[in-house]
Parts: structure tokens; sequence; C-alpha cells
């Protein structure tokens, strides 16, 4: 009985290890038609779906969100110019019959941009919220905001999204100008949201500094400022930072949030709010029509996105977040 | 000068921290108004078909509770592995792995559980759908089992085995047992985690109209219709979206809620 245990709690652990690389390999091995067909330069080429040959085709993706119908007919020209440019440069050097192409640099840079937005607009933002908690809130009001902002983090991510496109992109526009579904308001959405996450780790990494050190500090007349700036942000500068690096692992491969907002088009952005399409977004909006040469494209993002994430998160745990035991 | 520096940094952290509230409060009064200016109790009596929403609440409960089922004891027997009998390097590479695990993009999820499930199945399917939902719930039980146990004192388990119990006695009796409150917080928190997700769902279990308890379908599912609905240009598939985020949205708080209220009772 007590081998019985053992063993299958050993192999209940090892599942862990067994799904990570089942991921790994089940991804590589479906993107490998893309990965064959397209290799490295797949992650610096703009086109997505589109047919090379001596006619030339439209047949970029615009996706048939409803949400942007209006601001389509634009974005159809837009589109189509910068085709005509592309189609040109790849007949040069790519001359054979038909074929279909797809890069993977616009959804990278989408997923990218939109996640450096969001950490722009959070981390100060969290910070604020941590140090307020943590420092300036009277106990019982901190007790009770501490609460409510953990309550946030557990709200579904695809509320935000619908929050942000019926109510926040609007006024974004309307100050911003551009289109309501844009690189901007994906990210600052996208921001909102991990903000009730980060100012809890925040908050959680600034309560281990000893009350000592800071009582300390005040005895010798320092403000509250210089306790943060000085005893508090170094002492606990190790685990904010990993907190960071969690959230903007969360960024990077969140869908739902993002999927409402940034436009699902297959463009690199010319400004910060004009639409472009993050590599989730471009899963979850195309994946349903997409088969063989596509769909292993799709793999193929979904390969690099996991990579990508895996790398932060595996820096974050190695190097900020280790449990002292 | 000190003294305005540090007003300043204090108003503007407070300003920071008043900003980021502002944020979330609004989009909890806008789903509050919304949810409930389309809430009618003939959403739980009528399917998505007849313009209700029963069909996908309690397809969403079978997807995550069939989750649970898969997940929980998995969780738990590896995160006891991790706590218990992980002497060697191997727990702590599994314990890391499961770390990272947790913060896989659910997408990718959905997308390994497509090519494992869905792709040599023919089809999406409920059971594709609680497969997506079981694997981003394992590492999370991993971990809560992992850190609740590690609380449990030393001298409970000596004293155990000092009465000639065998290990994994001492570890159901005795180790789960101090930590079961603990244990069950941190279950109920991965369950209303789960129970949110969308894109783990999109191409797995995606949705259906009707009701069904057909594992072998496509399945119906609250977070996936709310996608859909709110990508519909009508009013009413809108409004419709909104009292099923309303709903989703209590479900989640309250699951959480009664998560955290088992803890402090206890304690």
């Amino acid at each position: 009985m007590e081998k019985i245990f053992q063993k299958l709690s050993f192999l209940s652990a090892s599942l862990v290890f067994a799904l990570l690389i089942g991921i790994f390999i089940t991804l590589f091995n479906s993107s490998k038609l893309a990965i064959d067909e397209f290799g490295f330069d797949f992650v610096t080429n703009p086109a997505w779906n589109k047919e090379v040959s001596a006619s030339i085709q439209n047949s970029n993706i615009i996706d048939d969100d409803d949400t942007i119908a209006d601001e389509d007919d634009e974005d159809d020209d837009a589109i189509i110019d910068e085709d005509d440019e592309d189609d040109m440069m790849m007949a040069d050097d790519d001359d054979k019959d038909t074929k279909t192409i797809y890069g993977g640099l616009v959804p990278i840079v989408g997923t990218l941009l939109s996640t450096l937005i969001a950490l722009v607009f959070a981390i100060p933002v969290a910070m604020g919220i941590a140090v307020f908690l943590a420092e300036i809130a009277p106990q019982k009001i901190s007790n009770i905001v501490g609460i409510a902002i953990e309550l946030l983090a557990a709200i579904p991510s695809i509320i935000f999204g619908m929050w942000g496109l019926y109510y926040f992109a609007p006024i974004v526009a309307d100050i911003v100008g551009g289109y309501q579904v844009s690189l901007l308001t994906a990210g600052l959405v996208l921001g909102v949201m991990i903000l009730p996450f980060m100012a809890a780790i925040t908050r959680d990494s600034m309560q281990t500094t000893p009350s000592v050190l800071k009582e300390s500090a005040y005895a010798l007349g320092a403000t509250k400022f210089e306790v943060i700036k000085d005893i508090i942000f170094p002492y606990s500068k190790v685990g904010i930072i990993g907190s960071v690096i969690l959230a903007l692992g969360r960024a990077l491969g969140e869908t739902m949030a993002v999927a409402f907002l940034i436009g699902s088009v297959f463009v690199l952005p010319n400004a910060i709010n004009s639409p472009t399409i993050s590599i989730p977004v471009a899963m979850a909006n195309n994946f349903g029509e997409a088969s063989g040469l596509g769909e292993s494209a799709l793999f193929y993002l979904a390969f690099i996105l996991f990579i990508i994430s895996f790398s932060i998160i595996s820096i974050a745990k190695f190097y900020f977040l280790k449990r002292e035991r | 000068m000190r003294l305005t520096i540090n007003k300043i940094f204090l108003t503007l952290s407070v300003l920071s921290a008043l900003i980021g509230l502002g944020f979330l409060a609004w989009i909890l009064v806008t789903l509050f108004i919304k949810g409930l200016s389309s809430f009618h109790l003939s959403l739980f009596i009528n399917d998505l078909i007849d313009g209700g929403l029963r069909n996908l609440i309690v397809g969403q409960f079978v997807l995550a509770g069939l989750a649970s089922v898969i997940g929980i004891p998995t969780g738990m027997i590896a995160g006891i592995y991790i706590q218990e009998y992980g002497t060697t390097k191997y727990a702590d590479i599994i314990r890391d792995l499961s770390d990272i695990m947790m913060s896989a993009p659910s997408i990718v999820i959905g997308a390994f559980v497509y090519a494992l499930v869905v792709v040599p199945t023919g089809g999406t399917s409920g059971l594709a759908g609680a497969i997506a939902l079981a694997v981003m719930m394992i590492p999370v039980v991993i971990n809560t089992t992992d850190s609740m146990l590690s609380l449990v004192p030393k001298e409970l388990r000596e004293a155990g085995i000092a009465l000639g119990a065998s290990k994994y006695k001492v570890i159901i009796d005795i180790v789960v047992k101090a930590a079961k409150v603990g244990i069950m917080t941190g279950i109920l928190l991965a369950f209303a985690r789960i129970i949110g997700e969308t894109a783990p769902l999109l191409f797995t279990s995606e949705t259906s109209n009707y009701f069904s308890l057909d594992l072998t379908q496509s399945f119906p599912s609250l977070t996936v219709s709310i996608y859909d609905l709110a990508n519909e240009p009508e009013e009413s598939s809108r409004d419709l979206a909104w009292a099923a985020s309303f709903v989703l949205t209590v479900m989640v708080l309250l699951i959480n809620l009664s998560g955290r209220f088992i803890t402090r009772n206890k304690k």
C-alpha cells in the first residue's frame, strides 16, 4: 500500500513534466509544416495569408469583427496599398506558382507593443496602489481595499474586454483620435486587467519589510517618502521585479481582454492608435477557419508565444522569486 | 524641501491609487448596471436558443466540474509528492515547472489540447474542453497543496511515525487533515479561476445553443457564448452578453468569497 501510494504520487508529479514536454512537442509537431516552409524568416515576415503569384490578390484578412465594421472601409484602402507594395517585392524574389505566404511579424509586434503599453500604464499605478495599501492607508481601509483588489484580480478577463470595447475605447478615441479598436486601447485595457494582480503581489512583498527597519529610519527623522524610497523599495526590490515579470507574462498570453479591442487586422500599426493583432487574438479568431498551412502557421505562433512566456517566467523564477525554504 | 517632496510623493501615490480603484469601480458599476438591467429570472429557465442562459450555466459548471474531477486528485497527489516524498532534486524541478506552467498562456493550452484531443477525435467536444481546463487547474492545485502542507509542523509527522504508522497513513490521516482548510480554500480559488476561462475553451469545447450533457459533442459554454454574443451586431445579443457576464462574475466572486470565508472561520 505504501509502495502503491508512493508510486502514484510520483506518477502524478511526473505528469507535470510530461505535460510541459507534451505541450512543447505537440506545438512543435503541429507547426512543423510552417517551420519547414518559412523557417526563421517567419518571424520577420509581415505578410499573412497572402497569395503570391503574378496576379495580385487582396487576400489579406479583415476579420469580420462587426464592431469595427464602420472603420473597415478606410482600413481596406490602407491595406490594399500596403499589399501592392509588398506583393511587388515578393514577386521579385519568389516567382514560383501561386502559394500562400504566412509571416508572424505583425502578431509578434502587436503582442509585444500591447504588453509594453500595458506595463507603462500599470507599473506606476500599481506601485501607487501598493504604497497606498502598505504604508499610507489606515489598517481598516487597507484591509478592505486589499480584499477588493484581490477579488478584482479574479474577475474573468472577458469582462475587461467587453467593458473596454463598449465604454472605455470610445472615450480614449475621443481624446486621442483614431480608431476605437487600436493598439492603444488594447494595451490600456490590458493594463487595467493586470493592475489588481500586480498591486496585490507588490503590496505583499512590500509588507515583508521588517518594521524594525522602518521604525529606525523614522526615528532618524526620515520622511515617509524617504522610508519608502530608501528602506522599503530596496528591501522588497527583488519581489517587486518578480511581480512585474509575472504580470508581464500574464499580459503576453492574455486573449480575451485584447481580442475585443485590438482590431484583428494583420497590419503593422503605423501609429499607436491604429488597429493591429496579437498572437493570442490571431489564434482565437482564425483557428476555427484555418486548415493545413494556415493552421500550422497559427501553431507556429503559439509555439513562439509559449517559448517567449516560458523564458520570461523562468527568468522571473530563477532570479527574482526564489522561495526561501 | 524634503517635506515638500514627501507631500508630492504621497499625493501622487494616493492619486494613482484612486485612479486605479476608479477604473476598477467603473468596470464593476458598468457590469452591474448593464447586467442587472438585462437580468431576468427566465434566463435560468430558457436555453440560449430561446434567449436564456440555462444550458450555458449548466455547461460551464459541468466543464469546470469535470476538470476538477481530473485536476484536483492529480494535483493534490502531485503536491503531496513534492512536499512529502520529494527530498530529491527532482521534486524541486517539478515544483518550478509547475509554477511556470501556472503562468502558461491559456490559449496555448487550448491549442495543445486541440492538437492532442480534438484533431484525433475528429471534432470539438465537452471532454476536450474539460481536459484543457484540467491542464490549467493541475499546477494551481499542486502549488496550493505544496505550500499548505509545508505549513504543517514537522512534529505532527514525527509523532505519527513514532506511533508506528506507515508514511502514507501519516500523510493522509495527519498531514493532509491538518492542512485541509487551506487546501480547500486553494481548490475553491482554482475552481473560480477556471470557471471564468474562455481562451482554452474556444477551440476545444466551443459552445452550443442547446442543452446538452453529451461530452462527445460541442458543449455549451457560458464564457465562449459571451464572446460570440458580444460580437453580434444586435443590441439584444449584447444585452444578453452583459447579463451572462453579470451571472458569471457573481458566480466567480461568490466561489472566491466562500473560499476566503472558510479560512477565516476555521482560523
